[in-house]
């Protein structure tokens, strides 16, 4: 243990970033490549994005605003979601000690790009325990269909 | 108030939700992002000094539907802090709304600050 911290080429700070990439391998965190509009980690609104053969289901978790706060577009394919969160967190003075502020606050805006099949005129938005599910019913024509043998 | 830096009895893995916390003369108010929680699926204990909060994520998901993308991994959330002698564990205050919880953890009466009148004389 000592030996290796002491032998390690680029010192101390690379160890940390070999075990942290280690760490982020081991939970599965970086294991296959991510969207091209992918953002950080910690983003606000984390996004899941769902598949079945009807549609394509995105949740964004975004606890705490209004269903009227919340823009969704479709444009060429891509989806965003935008708006805005507000907090009313004190300012961390001596009367009002803060001992966290974790949570996201301000505007925000994410994108994920939609299968070809995605059709736009089709799209649901609900939300519901701080969770946004945006619905696009994929085209009808592109749906696999069985072809009877005559 | 404090993290607990040892797992509460962990059966499964969890997410930390994100939290603000602060302080005024009358107690400790601590909000909690828990996106996807229903009412129903949140727990939160009080166990000696121990604040515990607890959810699970439930989404209304489409038969036969195959996560594409995840940065959301798993489907529970749990945290736990430590709270101070000084705070009355008997009358928090919980309200739930919209994936976001407030706790308005209030101080003991005996522990609120006092103005002492100076009697001339």
């Amino acid at each position: 243990m000592y030996e290796s911290l002491l032998t390690a080429s680029g010192g101390l700070p690379a160890e940390f970033e070999r075990l942290q990439r280690e760490m982020q391998q081991a939970l599965g965190l970086i294991a296959r490549p991510g969207s091209i509009r992918a953002v950080a980690q910690g983003a606000f609104p984390a996004v899941n994005v769902g598949s079945t053969p009807t549609s394509v289901e995105i949740y964004a978790f975004a606890p705490g605003l209004r269903a009227e706060d919340i823009q969704v577009q479709v444009e060429r394919g891509v989806l965003t979601i935008e708006g805005e969160r507000k907090l009313d967190r004190p300012a961390n003075d001596a009367k009002q000690p803060v001992y966290a502020a974790e949570r996201f606050a301000g505007r925000f805006r994410r994108s994920v790009s939609l299968p070809d099949d995605a059709d736009p005129e089709r799209v649901t938005a609900r939300y519901r325990d701080g969770v946004l599910r945006v619905s696009i019913e994929r085209r009808q024509a592109l749906q696999p269909r069985r072809i009877a043998v005559q | 108030m404090s993290d607990k830096t040892t797992a509460p009895a962990a059966d499964e893995p969890a997410l930390q939700p994100r939290v603000d916390i602060f302080e005024d003369t009358g107690g400790i108010t601590l909000r909690a992002d828990l996106p996807g929680v229903p009412k129903d699926r949140l727990a939160i204990d009080v166990d000696g000094d121990t604040l515990r909060i607890e959810g699970e994520v439930v989404l209304d998901a489409p038969e036969g539907v195959e996560a594409t993308y995840a940065e959301v991994r798993l489907a529970r959330f749990r945290r736990a802090f430590t709270l101070s002698p000084e705070l009355d564990t008997g009358s928090i205050e919980a309200q739930f709304r919209d994936g976001v919880l407030h706790l308005r953890i209030p101080k003991h009466a005996h522990a609120q600050p006092r103005r002492i009148e100076v009697v001339a004389g």
